[in-house]
Formats: structure tokens, C-alpha cells, sequence
């Protein structure tokens, strides 16, 4: 079955095209990989720059720099960017990379498509970028384009919906390519409860992207039509509903959410096992955990609306449901904790960002908790509170994720070690100063601060000049990453220059750890055999690893 | 660095917080870092919601995180430890689903008791309709005949301009201010009818434990029943285009004797006047205007130049100077510049019909009275070097 597709590639068994058109023609799964790789990075950098702006404006009370209507298009790009430009696309590139390494397949099962999925992204994103010079401005109706606000955009309008559009085709081929992959082209013995919990998160990430995306190109394509065709879908003087956009906006938003995090409950139980030197705890239970609240995510969406009079039956339910997602995450950070208790632990920087993953993760799951009491949620929803709630599950939620995961298999990409001294400078900085940026802004919150505002009350000074500080050192520290990276890819520094062994982390498990570092063109063209514990029976030598 | 120079500079910190905090006289019931304790029995409810989940989260974050750090401090390998092999367990793990799932539903009983107490608009003393406004809000006390808008404060207007040159911290109630107060009885259940007239708004007083998004074609309920008089500030709590930061909510809860006698004088009134800005107090605007719209119902007085661009600033400096700026240049392209416009060189009926009808992005203003409007069509006709003659109330009521 998996050797089927073993021989997609016309240049197989030589090595990849010279020059830009490797980077362009490419299908391999690794070049694809760190294309997506790197795209996200640079959108983290650009929407990184506009939170800048944002956190600038904000320093002090009173207008400083930007006119309300830039600071509106600056947190709505700032989060489009972001979420379809940075996370999305570095989870992509993840998967790209490493599931066809963890199941010991060649290559993902619909090569041709994944170059199509990755090149539509540039576009996509610079028709978006592109509306920043148009006359009247980028979009600025926030991520969530509720109209009849969104109607109110000038020229950029189009534009946004078109780029949605093309990030929704790149995001659904990806999905189905995983999905195809990982259920046709596992290695012999590979069974499902097999897997490694990475590629199981990107199973079901996979399907949530599936059965979503289209919900999302839906809606936005009844904005477009409402604006240039005459319809009144969500427009009340034509009899339309603007409270329907927000249901299936949120029947694709809420899921959404979870597609930014259960790719990171994958790498976050890849790498503590790996640190602790001790299984997994609760293998089982975390598999099912994952598919729990995948299928709960389907039913809470209106959690984000609950301000816009639903009927008590609707609150209550969406109350009730909400609370009930608190079970199964609890159920994995539970299990979490086990797995390091009674390790054998050390601290190397992705296991240094795995661990603030799931405290501060937690930290904000506590604050999703709190929000999902809906009488409470009256007050803090469109708070600073919410800002500082889903930034939590977001930057040191799915971005440490994913700077965990980069620092965990550089080594294997490159063959060369990064710096260890610079990656924990980069995590300390990084750890303390996402606190200082994001914990304040509960507080400020809860005392009456509205979010997507550029100017606010002077009482909230103090609270605010933290967070912008916070995000200020934040965001230079990430330069420190970029460095380490290029320091491993070219083999800069001393350590990079030792040889590195296949099975780079001592307590690494997982067909990846078999293959040569850095991993060569081609991997697996002869799928290996698995065993009982997801290690190969066959070919290179077996973990030194502890169970 | 000696420990203890670290400590005191931490202790400097510290000191430097808390001072902050207790800095933050919000409003009367301000909890400085956190929600107010609020006004109304509901927000009492409300916040002690918010304080029992808050136990519960900190409670299980200490025994989560202690076990957390007991394992990164002491099963490490430098320390020697050797990993043990336990990798499940079915009856811990079956605890670990069942006790948090208890305390749930511990929690989400009285939230759900507070919740129908919240949703129960029945059986309301007095009625107000709450309308959203890009960027204000309206107030209408049915079955009383008064009604009025409600638009932030001039001096925070003022300074809250890009470059304005006012030090905001100078400004009394920085942004949460406004001109004409919501005033409300205390110890009477009122019901607040929230709808829009444009975009999505979310009428947010945190102190009344209410907020309700303001939509369009909707008409949503929520209730209030005051405690204690007393000033209570709110925003609009949901995006709602570029000035939402600055459509502040206040209210002012009066005694029913004080209220009673608050409405007499307003009845019958008009909305926004000519006077408004100038006005010193609420009551007095209120007077003001019926003067204004008592005369224009009658018969509409001629003004002069002078009085109309006197009084026409007025209500440029609240109704249009965020998009048209107060040199009139605007921020082209959405906004156009008025100096030199061809709407504003143009006949003036084309102008007042533009500002009754609205355009493109700019909202129509048909709550202003005919006065006004006149005022500001001659302020615009006559500022920035644009000289195109006057117009009176009388044209106005001819084009409405
Ligand atoms: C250090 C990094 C970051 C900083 C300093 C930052 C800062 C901000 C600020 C100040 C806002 C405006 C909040 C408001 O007024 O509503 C915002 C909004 C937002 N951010 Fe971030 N952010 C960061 C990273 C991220 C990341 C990585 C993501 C997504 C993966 C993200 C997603 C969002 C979203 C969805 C919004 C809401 C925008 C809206 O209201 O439409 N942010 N951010
Ligand atoms: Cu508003």
C-alpha cells in the first residue's frame, strides 16, 4: 500500500534541482516544509510589526502616532496575519516536514497539489498586504468582519475576501493531503493507536480544516455579494440578519481556534516524553482527549456571542457545553504533569518552551473557564481580558509550540546543532517578557478597558505601559531565533561542527530519530517495519530510550 | 547584583503597583485591578461568580503547577533520578475526568440561576430605548416623551485628537465622559430596549452588570435595578468603526424625587442644540433645547452670520470633526477634504440634504435640529477660506 506511492517524483534517487527553481518546482515534502516555514516566519515578523504599532499607539493615553482608523486596520491585519499567515502556516510546514517522517512514509501522498497549496499563500498574502497602499486603506473591521461594519470598507473589501479565499484553498489541500497521507501511507505495523500524537493531532486538525473552511469561504462570499450584488443576506434594511453571519462565522471561528492549538498538543507530548525520558503517560486517554474536543468545538461557537440575545435556553446550553471542553484539556495537561513526574528530566530549550506551553497554556485555559460563566462573560467579553486570554493560548500556546518544535528537529533538518546558550537566552526573554506583555491586560480587563480601542482611560496607564514594553522586548528577542536558525542551517559556531548523531535527543523516540541527520532528500523509499512500541524492527539501531 | 539590591529594587516595584492600584478611583464601586462589585444585586451576583471561579482556577493551579515543579526541581537528571516506567493508568485517570466534571457542575449551577435572573426583563418600572449611533448613543424614555443623544464629552473630544496638544491626564474623566447623562431612579427595575441604527454596538456598564450588543434590525432586552446613586461610566464595547473608543456611557442614578423632577424638565424636549456644547449642566441643555426646537417648530428665526458660525462650530466640533477633521481637510480618500468641496461651494440645498440623507460612509444626522444643521452648513460655507453664503432653519424644514 505505501509502496504504491513511493515513486511519485520524476527526479527520484538524485538530489534536488539547482537554484530557484528547486524552491519553486519543488514537491518534495522537506522543501515544502521549510518553504512554509519560512513564509510563516515572515509573516510572524510582519504581523509582529503592526502589534508594534498597536502596542506603540498604546503606551500612553491620548493619540500619539496613528489615526483611529489605521490603528483599526493595524489589529485587523495584525490578527489576519497572524493566524492565517504565521500559525497556520508554521503548523503546515511542521506537518509537511515531519509526518511523513513519523509514519515512515517517502513523501506526503499528493505531492503536486502541496507545491500548488504552498504557492497560492504568497498571493494570497500579497493581495492582503497590497490593500495597505490602496486609497482608503486596509481593511478594518476586525479579524471577525462583522458586518454591516465590514460593508463599510473601500477598496480593500474585495481584496480581503479574495485572499480569504485563496488561504482557505491552500489550508484545504493541505488537509486533505495530511489526511490522505497519513491514513494510506503508514508503515507496515504502523497501526492508528501507533502513531506518534503529532500526527494524530494533524489527523484531526486535518478534518477540522475540512469541514470548516468551506463554512468560512460561505460567509464571506455572502459579504461579497451583499456588497456588490444586491443582496441582503446580513444587511436588516433588506431583511437580511447581521446576528447570522456571526453563527456561522463562529461555526468556522471556534474550531479554528482549536486548529491553532491541537497541532501543539501534538509536539508538546512529542517533546516532554522525550525530556523526561519516560513514556508518554496515558496515550490512550490523550488520543481520545484530542477527538473530544475537536467534536466539542463543533458545538460551543456561540460562547463568542453570547452579548448579541440569544434566548436563555441557547446561553445556557452554549454555557453548559463550553464548561464541558474543560474535561478532556484538563484530562491532557494532567497527563502532562504525570509524564514528567518520576522522570528523568533535563532542560534543553525546546523542552525549556514545551514546559512554558503548559504552564502558561494553563494559565490561559483557567481564564477560558472563567469565561465560559456566561453572566460573567457579559463583562469580560470585548475586554482586555479576552485579549489577554486567547493571546495566552496563542503566543505562548501556539507559537512556543511551534519555536519548541523548531528547536526539537533543527537538528535533524540540518544536521547541525544550534546554539543551546542562545536558545535558552531566547527562551528567558521570550518567557518573561510575554508575561509582562499579556498578564496585565487581565487586570486591565477586568477594570473596564474595551479591547479595539486606540486611545483609552488614563486609569489604565500604568498597565498598558507594561504591555507595551512587554511586547517590545518580546518582539527583538525573536531575533535572537532567527539567528540560532541561520546558525544551524549554515553550520555557523562550534557546536554546529560536531557530527551529530541519528537519534539527536537522548530520549527521542519515533521512526524520525532511524534516519540519518540531516535527513536525506529521500527518506523511507523502502517503508520501514513497526513495531509494537512505534519503533522499526528493521534497519537502524533501536533507541537507547527508557521504557 | 547582591540579592538584596535585587529585593529592593523589587520592593520599589511593588510599592509602584500598588500605588497605581489604589490610583484607580474608576467609578464608586471600582475594584481598582478588578470587576467592580457593582451597583445592582445582579452585579453582586456577578462578581462573586467571578471570584468563586477564580478560587477554583487558582486552587487547581497550585496543585497542578506544585506537582509540576516538585518534578522539574527534583526528578531531574542531574539530581541522578532514573526514570520510572508507569506510562497509564486507568483508575487515576478515570479520577482526574470525574472530579474536575464535579466541580463543573458545582460552578455551573449558580451560574445558571444567575443567568435566568439576569434574562427576566419582566415586569419593568420604566422603559428606556438605548440606540446606537456611529459614534453615539440615544436615549428615548418611552412613554415620557423625552429623548436626547448622548455624545462624549467636549473636553475629551478635544484632546483626544491625533497631535491635539492637551495633556489627556489633565482632562477630568478622560474618555469617559459625555455630555448628556443617562439618568435613571434608583431602587426602580428599569428595562433597556438596545437596538442600532447602523453598525453593531454593545451598550457595556460594568457596574449594572449589563452589556448588550446594539444591532441593527434587532431590538434586545436586558434590566437594571440600582442600588445606590451615583455616577456609573460604561463604553461601547464592540468594534464599531473609527471613533469606537470614543462613545462613552454614563449614568447617573438619582434619587426618585431628583429624578422625577430631572424628567419634568426634560419633556418634550429635542434632541442636540445649538448651545449644547457650551451648556454647563444636563438640565440646562435640556431647557436650552426646548427653547431651540420650540421656536423652529413655530416659526424658524432668521440669524445672523455671526450667531449662525458661532453656534455652527458647535456642533461641527461634535458631530463632524472626526472624520473632517477641525481644518476641515478631512482624511482623504474616505473622509474628503471641505475646504474648496464642491458640496460646500455647490447650492447649499445639496449640502443639507447630504447631512439629513448621509452618503457613502458618512451617516446621516436627521436627530440634529434644524437650527444646527443650518449652523454647521454655514460654519463649513464660511471657514478654512470657503465663502458660499448662509443658510437658515427655515431651508432646512423645507428639505427635511
Ligand atoms: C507578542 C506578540 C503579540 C502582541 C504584542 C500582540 C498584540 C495585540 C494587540 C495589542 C491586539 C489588539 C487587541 C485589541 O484591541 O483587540 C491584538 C489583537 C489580536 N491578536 Fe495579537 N499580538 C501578538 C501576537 C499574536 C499572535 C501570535 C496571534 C495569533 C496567532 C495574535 C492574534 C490576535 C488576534 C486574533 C487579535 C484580535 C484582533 C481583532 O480584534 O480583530 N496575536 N494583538
Ligand atoms: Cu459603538
Amino acid at each position: 500500500m505505501a509502496h504504491a506511492h513511493a515513486h511519485h517524483d520524476d527526479h527520484d534517487h538524485h538530489g534536488p534541482d539547482k537554484g530557484i527553481m528547486r524552491w519553486i518546482k519543488t514537491t518534495n515534502h522537506k522543501d515544502l516544509g521549510t518553504l512554509y516555514l519560512f513564509f510563516a516566519f515572515t509573516m510572524f515578523f510582519i504581523g509582529g510589526l503592526m502589534s508594534l504599532v498597536i502596542r506603540a499607539e498604546l503606551f500612553q493615553p491620548g493619540l500619539q502616532f496613528v489615526h483611529p482608523e489605521f490603528f483599526n486596520q493595524m489589529t485587523t491585519m495584525h490578527a489576519l496575519v497572524m493566524i492565517f499567515g504565521g500559525v497556520m502556516p508554521g503548523f503546515v510546514g511542521l506537518a509537511n516536514w515531519m509526518v511523513p517522517m513519523m509514519i515512515g512514509a517517502s513523501d506526503l501522498a499528493l505531492p503536486r497539489v502541496n507545491n500548488w497549496g504552498f504557492w497560492i499563500l504568497p498571493f494570497a498574502f500579497s493581495l492582503l498586504l497590497s490593500t495597505l497602499f490602496l486609497a482608503g486603506g486596509a481593511p478594518a473591521g476586525g479579524w471577525t468582519m462583522y458586518p454591516p461594519l465590514v460593508l463599510q470598507t473601500g477598496d480593500a473589501f474585495p481584496f480581503l475576501i479574495f485572499a480569504v479565499h485563496l488561504m482557505g484553498i491552500s489550508s484545504i489541500t493541505g488537509a486533505i493531503n495530511v489526511v490522505v497521507t497519513i491514513l494510506n501511507m503508514r508503515a507496515p505495523g504502523m497501526t492508528l493507536l501507533k502513531m506518534p500524537l503529532f500526527v494524530w493531532t494533524w489527523l484531526i486538525t486535518a478534518y477540522l480544516l475540512i469541514a470548516v473552511m468551506p463554512v468560512l469561504a460561505g460567509a464571506v462570499t455572502m459579504l461579497l455579494t451583499d456588497k456588490y450584488f444586491a443582496t441582503s443576506f446580513f444587511t436588516a434594511s433588506g431583511g437580511g440578519d447581521p446576528v447570522m453571519f456571526q453563527h456561522i462565522f463562529w461555526f468556522f471561528g471556534h474550531p479554528e481556534v482549536y486548529i491553532m492549538i491541537l497541532p501543539a498538543f501534538g509536539i508538546v507530548s512529542t517533546i516532554i516524553p522525550t525530556f523526561a525520558r519516560k513514556r508518554l503517560f496515558g496515550y490512550d486517554s490523550m488520543v481520545y482527549a484530542t477527538a473530544s474536543i475537536a467534536f466539542l468545538s463543533f458545538i460551543v461557537w456561540a460562547h463568542h456571542m453570547f452579548t448579541v440575545g440569544m434566548p436563555l435556553s441557547g446561553e445556557l446550553f452554549f454555557m453548559f457545553a463550553t464548561m464541558l471542553i474543560a474535561v478532556p484539556t484538563g484530562v491532557k495537561v494532567f497527563n502532562w504533569v504525570a509524564t514528567m513526574w518520576k522522570g528523568s528530566m533535563t532542560f534543553e530549550t525546546p523542552m525549556l518552551f514545551a514546559l512554558a506551553f503548559v504552564f502558561l497554556f494553563t494559565i490561559g485555559g483557567f481564564s477560558g473557564l472563567m469565561l465560559a460563566l456566561t453572566p460573567v462573560d457579559f463583562q469580560y467579553h470585548d475586554t482586555y481580558f479576552v485579549v489577554a486570554h486567547f493571546h495566552y493560548v496563542l503566543v505562548p500556546g501556539a507559537v512556543f509550540s511551534i519555536i519548541a518544535a523548531v528547536y526539537y528537529w533543527i537538528p535533524k533538518w540540518t544536521g547541525h546543532m544550534y546554539s543551546e546558550f542562545w536558545g535558552k537566552t531566547h527562551f528567558w526573554l521570550s518567557a518573561i517578557f510575554i508575561n509582562v506583555t499579556f498578564f496585565p491586560q487581565h487586570f486591565s480587563g477586568l477594570a473596564g478597558m474595551q479591547r479595539r480601542v486606540p486611545d483609552y482611560a488614563v486609569q489604565f496607564t500604568d498597565l498598558n505601559v507594561w504591555s507595551s514594553v512587554g511586547a517590545f522586548v518580546f518582539f527583538f528577542a525573536q531575533f535572537i531565533f532567527i539567528f540560532n536558525m541561520l546558525a544551524s542551517c549554515f553550520g555557523w559556531g562550534k557546536r554546529a561542527s560536531e557530527k551529530l548523531p541519528d537519534r539527536v535527543w537522548e530520549g527521542a523516540t519515533g521512526l524520525e530519530w532511524t534516519v540519518p541527520s540531516p535527513a536525506p532528500y529521500h527518506t523511507f523509499e523502502e517503508p520501514p517495519t513497526v513495531g509494537d512500541d512505534g519503533e522499526p524492527v528493521t534497519g537502524a539501531a533501536r533507541p537507547a530510550a527508557a521504557h | 547584583m547582591k540579592l538584596h539590591k535585587v529585593l529592593a529594587m523589587l520592593a520599589v516595584l511593588a510599592s509602584g503597583l500598588f500605588h497605581a492600584a489604589g490610583a484607580w478611583a474608576y467609578t464608586e464601586t471600582s475594584g481598582g485591578w478588578n470587576l467592580p462589585t457593582g451597583a445592582t444585586a445582579i452585579a453582586q451576583e456577578v462578581y462573586d461568580l467571578h471570584m468563586m471561579m477564580f478560587w477554583v482556577c487558582t486552587v487547581i493551579g497550585i496543585l497542578v503547577f506544585g506537582v509540576m515543579i516538585i518534578s522539574i526541581v527534583k526528578h531531574r537528571k542531574s539530581l541522578g533520578a532514573k526514570p520510572a516506567s508507569f506510562h497509564e493508568s486507568t483508575t487515576v485517570e478515570i479520577i482526574w475526568t470525574t472530579v474536575p466534571f464535579i466541580i463543573l457542575i458545582a460552578v455551573a449551577i449558580p451560574a445558571a440561576g444567575t443567568l435566568i435572573r439576569m434574562e427576566d426583563t419582566r415586569d419593568a418600572d420604566l422603559t428606556v430605548k438605548v440606540t446606537g449611533y456611529q459614534w453615539k448613543w440615544e436615549y428615548e424614555y418611552l412613554g415620557e416623551d423625552v429623548r436626547y443623544f448622548s455624545t462624549l464629552a467636549a473636553e475629551s473630544n478635544a484632546a483626544r485628537q491625533l497631535g491635539s496638544g492637551i495633556d489627556v491626564n489633565t482632562v477630568e474623566n478622560y474618555l469617559v465622559d459625555v455630555d448628556n447623562p443617562l439618568v435613571l431612579p434608583v431602587g426602580k427595575k428599569v428595562r433597556f430596549l438596545i437596538t442600532s441604527n447602523d453598525v453593531i454596538h454593545a451598550w457595556w456598564v460594568s457596574e449594572l452588570a449589563v452589556k448588550k450588543d446594539a444591532i441593527p434590525g434587532y431590538i434586545n432586552e436586558t434590566w437594571a435595578r440600582i442600588d445606590k446613586p451615583g455616577v456609573y461610566r460604561g463604553v461601547c464595547a464592540e468594534l464599531c468603526g473609527r471613533d469606537h473608543g470614543f462613545m462613552p456611557i454614563v449614568v447617573e442614578a438619582k434619587s426618585e424625587a431628583e429624578y422625577a423632577a430631572w424628567l419634568e424638565s426634560q419633556r418634550g424636549g429635542e434632541t442636540a442644540t445649538v448651545d449644547e456644547a457650551a451648556a454647563p449642566a444636563p438640565v440646562e441643555v435640556a431647557a436650552a433645547a426646548e427653547t431651540v426646537t420650540d421656536a423652529a417648530t413655530e416659526a424658524p428665526a432668521e440669524l445672523d452670520k455671526a450667531a449662525l458660525m458661532a453656534a455652527g462650530e458647535k456642533v461641527y466640533g461634535a458631530n463632524c470633526v472626526a472624520c473632517h477633521q477641525a481644518s476641515g481637510q478631512g482624511i482623504p480618500p474616505n473622509f474628503p477634504s471641505l475646504v474648496g468641496s464642491t458640496v460646500v461651494q455647490g447650492d447649499a440645498a445639496g449640502q443639507i440634504t447630504q447631512i439629513l440623507k448621509g452618503k457613502g460612509l458618512m451617516p446621516p444626522f436627521p436627530q440634529l435640529s434644524d437650527a444646527d444643521i443650518a449652523a454647521v452648513v454655514t460654519y463649513t460655507r464660511n471657514s478654512w477660506g470657503n465663502d458660499s453664503g448662509l443658510a437658515q432653519a427655515a431651508d432646512v424644514a423645507a428639505l427635511r
